[in-house]
C-alpha cells in the first residue's frame, strides 16, 4: 500500500466558509476572446524574476521566449498570443497598493500562432527524467495551486530522497473557486496523462488524486479516467479549508507531518495541483510553455459567473466585461480565493500563471468591520492548522515586539486566514502576520549587514596588521642582508683565508594574507 | 463603477460572522432561565437587583467612555453581561445601594481601569463580588428562605422593591429577621461544632438534593438553580462560545477531593453531589471561570486552569474562612492565567517529536 494511509486523517482547525461553489461550478470553460493588449508581467513566480530578451517592435509567436529565468528558482515567460512587442513597461500588478512591475505589452495580431519550433518529447512516458524535467523548466510551468513555485524542481527529488507518493491536488479548498473542479471535469483524460509522465519524472510508483467530496463530478470523471492507470488512485475528503494547503494534505492522507522547516520530499511525498499537471501534459506532449489557465470570475457581484481560458497577462477588467460587467454596490475585486486572494485597486492588473479567480464581492458578502480588542476567546488557536497561537502572534507584532515572533512561530504561519474568519473581534490578524514576517526580515538583513560590516572591518584589519608585520620582517631581512654584506667585506679586507658566510636570504616566506 | 471605490483590505475577505455582541448575547441568554428561576423562588426583589446592578455597569461604562473622551462601548454588550453576572450571585435581597457599588466597581476597577475590554486581569463580576463579600460581610451573607412568587410567603411587587430600596446602610434588622445559613454555610457550622454532615443538613435544616438542584434552597438569586445553570452551560457548549475543558477540569477539580475525603470520612465531609448541587460551583465552572478575557486560550491551560478553580474551590469551602469558595478560586487562578498561557502553548505542525 505504500506510505499512503488507508482512512483519512483530520488535520487540527480549519474552517467552514459558505462555498458560494454553486455560482459557477455548472459552467464549462469557455474561451476568452482574445484581447486587445496583454500585459505579462516578468514575475509570475516565486522566486527571482526574468529578464526580458525581446526589443519593442518585436513579431512573436505564440510561446516564444520573452523572458529569460534568472537563477535555479525562476522561471521563463513566454509570450501568450502571436503578435507585436510594444514595449517592456511598468504596468499595475495585483498588489492592494497598486504596485507596478515590469510587464511585457503584447498587441496580438489575432492568429494566435504557436511558434513553428515548439515539439514535445517523442515517447513521453518512458523518456529521460531529465528530459523531461528540462522540458517543463523550458515551459515556464509553475505551480498553478497559486504559490507558483517552478515544477521542474518539484520533480527532481534531491539525491538521496525518493518520491514514494505523487499526490495531485484537486481540494480546491478555497470557496467560491471552481476553475480545478471543471478542469477535472472536463479535461480529466488529459490530467491523468499529465501525472503519468510526472511519474515518469519523478520515478515514482504511486499517485493519489485527493478532492473534496463537495466536488462529485470532477471526482465521478478522475475516477473514471484513472480507471486503466492502475498506480493512481481518487480519493475524496471532506470539506474543510485549507485541506489544500500542502502541508495539511498530506497530513490528511499519509498521517505524517512535514517537519518544521523541511520540504515535502523529506517524508517521501511530492504534491502538483491538477491544472499542473495539465501544463506538464501540454510541455511535454507539444512542448507548449505555460501562457494560459482557467480562471473563475464570480461572486455575487458579477453579472455572468463563469470558468474562463484566459492567456496570462489579460487586464482583470477584460474577464469582468465578458461577463457582463460589475453589478451595483460591488464592494472589493479579489484575485485568487476569498481566504488568500489579494483584492484588487486598479482593475487593469493582469491575470499571472496563479490566479484561480476573480472574484466581485458585495457588501454582504465580505469583512466590513472595525477592529475590536482581542477577548482571548481562543478562537483563533482552535481553527489554526499549524497550531500556532494567532492572537499572541498578532499582539506582539501590532506592538512592533520584534523579537519576541520567532518564539511564536510566526514564520510557520501559512496565512490561510482561518484565524482572522473566527475572529470575533474581527482583528486582521493575516495583516499583522505580514507585518511582521517582514519586520522580521528587515531586522535580519539589518543584523546580516552589521554582521557584514563587522566582518569585514575584521578582515581589513587583518589585513593592515598582516601587511605591518610584512613590511617590519623585510626591513629586517634588508639589514640582515646589509650587515651581512658589511661582515662579509670585513672579512675579504682582513683575510682572503676565512671562507665568506653564506647570507640567509632563503627565510621562509611569512604567511601571505592577501585576500 | 470607478476602481477608486474598491476596498483593498488584507486577506481573508470573508467572516464566519461571530462578533463580541454575539457572544455576550449568547451568554446572557444562557443566564436568562436560571435567573427567571431566581425571581420565582425568591420574589420580585431578586428581579430589581438584577436590575439595578446592570444598570450600575452599563452607567459606569458609559460616564467612564465619556471621561476618556471614547466611544460608546456599551454596544458589545459586554458590561449588561457583567452586570448580570455580578447579581446571580448576590442574596435576593440585597440593598440597592450595595447593588450601586458593585456595579460600579466591577466596570472601573475591574475593568475600565486595566483598559477597558480585553485588557483585564480578573474577571469584573467575579472581582466585584469578592469586594462587596470582604466589604459588606454582613448583608453579602443574609439569605432568605426561598418565597416563591406565586405562594403565601410572597412579597408584593411593591414590597420586593422597598425590600431594596428602604435597607438601611447599617446593619440591618429586617435583614436579620430573614436570614438563615446557605447548606454550604449550615454545614461548615455545624461540623465545626463538632456534629456530622447528616446532623447539620438534616433534622430541622431540611437540606434535600432535589430541591438544590431545582434551586428551591437558601441562597444567592441566581446561583442555587443548579439544574437551569447547567441547561444553560450545555446551551453555551452546543453553540460553540466556550469548550468543555474548563468546566469540566473545574468540575473535577472540585468533584475529585470529594470524592476522596467523602469515602474516607462520610461523617465529616459531604458527598460529591452536594458540592455539585449547591453554592456557585455550576455557575462559577460555566460562566465565571469561562470568561474568555480571564482564562488561557490554550486547551491545555484551560484544563490546568479549570483543576486550579477547582480544587481552591474545594479547599476554601472544606478548609478556609468563608463558607463558599468559588469566587476565590476563580479570582486567584486568573491572576495565573498569563503564566499559564506562557507554558501550555500547543506543539505546532511540524515540531513534533515522533515526526522529526
Amino acid at each position: 500500500m505504500g506510505i499512503l494511509a488507508t482512512a483519512l486523517k483530520k488535520f487540527h482547525g480549519g474552517v467552514h466558509p459558505k462555498e458560494y461553489k454553486e455560482l459557477s461550478r455548472h459552467c464549462a470553460i469557455e474561451e476568452l476572446p482574445m484581447p486587445k493588449r496583454l500585459y505579462v508581467p516578468m514575475h509570475q513566480h516565486i522566486g527571482a524574476p526574468s529578464d526580458p530578451c525581446v526589443e519593442p517592435g518585436t513579431q512573436v509567436f505564440k510561446g516564444q521566449l520573452i523572458g529569460e529565468p534568472n537563477g535555479f528558482v525562476s522561471a521563463p515567460v513566454h509570450a501568450p498570443t502571436s503578435g507585436t512587442i510594444q514595449g517592456i513597461e511598468e504596468h499595475v500588478s495585483g498588489h492592494p497598493s497598486g504596485l507596478t512591475m515590469p510587464c511585457a505589452v503584447l498587441i496580438p495580431d489575432g492568429n494566435d500562432q504557436w511558434h513553428p519550433e515548439l515539439k514535445g518529447l517523442e515517447d513521453p512516458y518512458n523518456a529521460d527524467p531529465q528530459a523531461i524535467r528540462d522540458k517543463v523548466r523550458e515551459s515556464g510551468v509553475v505551480g498553478l495551486g497559486g504559490a507558483t513555485f517552478p515544477s521542474f524542481i518539484k520533480l527532481s527529488p534531491p539525491q538521496g530522497k525518493v518520491a514514494e507518493l505523487l499526490i495531485i491536488n484537486g481540494v480546491e479548498c478555497e470557496p467560491y473557486l471552481t476553475c480545478d473542479a471543471r478542469l477535472m471535469e472536463e479535461h480529466s483524460q488529459e490530467i491523468i496523462d499529465g501525472i503519468r509522465i510526472m511519474l515518469q519524472a519523478l520515478q515514482t510508483k504511486q499517485c493519489v488524486i485527493a478532492i473534496e467530496d463537495n466536488k462529485p463530478g470532477a471526482i465521478q470523471a478522475m475516477r473514471r479516467a484513472a480507471q486503466e492507470t492502475k498506480n493512481v488512485q481518487v480519493v475524496s475528503l471532506p470539506v474543510m479549508y485549507p485541506q489544500g494547503a500542502e502541508k495539511q494534505l498530506i497530513e490528511v492522507l499519509i498521517h505524517r507531518q512535514v517537519p518544521s522547516g523541511c520540504l515535502p520530499i523529506d517524508v517521501g511525498v511530492i504534491v502538483h495541483n491538477v491544472a499542473t499537471a495539465l501544463a506538464v501534459r501540454e510541455a511535454v506532449l507539444f512542448g507548449h510553455p505555460l501562457v494560459h489557465r482557467v480562471v473563475t470570475v464570480t461572486g455575487l457581484g458579477i453579472a455572468r459567473p463563469a470558468n474562463l481560458n484566459v492567456p496570462v497577462g489579460t487586464p482583470a477588467q477584460d474577464l469582468i466585461d465578458h461577463c457582463g460587467g460589475l453589478k451595483n454596490g460591488v464592494k472589493k475585486v479579489v484575485m485568487g480565493g476569498p481566504m488568500m486572494g489579494v483584492a484588487l485597486g486598479d482593475l487593469q492588473a493582469p491575470v499571472v500563471k496563479g490566479t484561480s479567480g476573480l472574484l466581485a464581492m458585495l457588501a454582504r458578502e465580505t469583512v466590513q468591520e472595525p477592529e475590536q480588542p482581542c477577548i482571548r476567546c481562543g478562537n483563533c488557536l482552535q481553527a489554526c492548522p499549524v497550531q500556532l497561537t494567532p492572537c499572541e502572534m498578532a499582539w506582539r507584532a501590532k506592538h512592533d515586539l520584534i523579537d519576541q515572533l520567532d518564539a511564536v512561530h510566526l514564520m510557520d504561519c501559512i496565512e490561510c486566514g482561518s484565524c482572522a474568519y473566527v475572529c470575533p473581534s474581527h482583528i486582521p490578524l493575516v495583516h499583522y502576520f505580514r507585518y511582521g514576517k517582514l519586520a522580521m526580515a528587515a531586522k535580519k538583513h539589518d543584523k546580516d549587514k552589521a554582521e557584514l560590516t563587522r566582518q569585514r572591518n575584521q578582515a581589513k584589519q587583518a589585513r593592515a596588521e598582516a601587511e605591518k608585520a610584512e613590511k617590519e620582517r623585510k626591513k629586517e631581512e634588508m639589514r640582515l642582508a646589509s650587515e651581512a654584506r658589511k661582515k662579509a667585506a670585513a672579512a675579504s679586507q682582513a683575510g682572503e683565508s676565512a671562507p665568506a658566510k653564506p647570507v640567509p636570504t632563503s627565510k621562509p616566506a611569512a604567511e601571505e594574507s592577501a585576500p | 463603477m470607478s476602481s477608486t471605490t474598491l476596498l483593498t483590505p488584507s486577506s481573508p475577505h470573508v467572516h464566519g460572522g461571530l462578533s463580541i455582541p454575539v457572544i455576550m448575547k449568547t451568554v446572557i441568554w444562557a443566564l436568562l432561565p436560571a435567573a427567571a428561576m431566581g425571581v420565582m423562588v425568591f420574589g420580585w426583589s431578586a428581579l430589581f437587583v438584577m436590575i439595578i446592578t446592570t444598570l450600575a455597569c452599563v452607567v459606569t461604562e458609559r460616564l467612564f467612555n465619556a471621561v476618556r473622551h471614547r466611544a460608546s462601548t456599551l454596544g458589545d454588550q459586554s458590561a449588561a453581561l457583567t452586570g448580570l453576572l455580578l447579581a446571580m450571585p448576590l442574596p435576593p435581597n440585597t440593598p440597592w445601594w450595595i447593588c450601586v457599588i458593585g456595579g460600579g466597581f466591577a466596570i472601573l476597577m475591574g475593568k475600565q481601569l486595566y483598559g477597558g475590554l480585553g485588557y483585564n486581569m480578573f474577571n469584573p463580576a467575579l472581582i466585584a463580588r469578592v469586594f462587596l463579600l470582604v466589604s459588606f460581610p454582613v448583608q453579602m451573607t443574609s439569605w432568605p428562605a426561598p418565597a416563591p412568587l406565586l405562594s403565601d410567603k410572597a412579597l408584593s411587587f411593591a414590597e420586593g422593591l422597598a425590600t431594596i430600596i428602604s435597607a438601611p446602610f447599617n446593619t440591618p434588622e429586617l435583614l436579620d429577621a430573614l436570614a438563615s445559613a446557605t447548606p454550604l454555610g449550615q454545614y461548615r457550622m455545624e461540623v465545626s461544632l463538632g456534629h456530622t454532615v447528616r446532623e447539620a443538613l438534616g433534622g430541622s435544616y431540611g437540606f434535600d438534593l432535589f430541591s438544590a438542584a431545582g434551586g428551591m434552597i437558601k441562597g444567592s438569586l441566581g446561583e442555587t438553580s443548579a439544574i437551569l445553570l447547567l441547561a444553560g452551560g450545555i446551551y453555551l457548549l452546543r453553540k460553540r462560545i466556550i469548550t468543555w475543558h474548563i468546566p469540566i477540569s473545574m468540575l473535577a477539580g472540585t468533584l475529585l477531593p470529594a470524592i476522596i475525603f467523602w469515602y474516607t470520612d462520610p461523617t465529616k465531609y459531604p458527598d460529591p453531589l452536594f458540592h455539585l448541587f449547591t453554592g456557585g460551583l455550576i455557575i462559577g465552572a460555566f460562566f465565571m471561570a469561562t470568561d474568555m478575557v480571564t482564562s488561557p486560550v490554550t486547551p491545555v491551560g484551560q484544563i490546568i486552569f479549570g483543576l486550579g478553580c477547582g480544587l481552591l474551590t474545594y479547599l476554601i469551602r472544606t478548609w478556609g474562612g468563608y463558607p463558599e469558595g468559588v469566587s476565590f478560586a476563580i479570582v486567584i487562578m486568573n491572576a495565573a492565567v498569563p503564566l499559564i498561557d506562557q507554558y501550555s502553548r500547543p506543539v505546532i505542525y511540524g515540531k513534533a517529536k515522533t515526526h522529526a
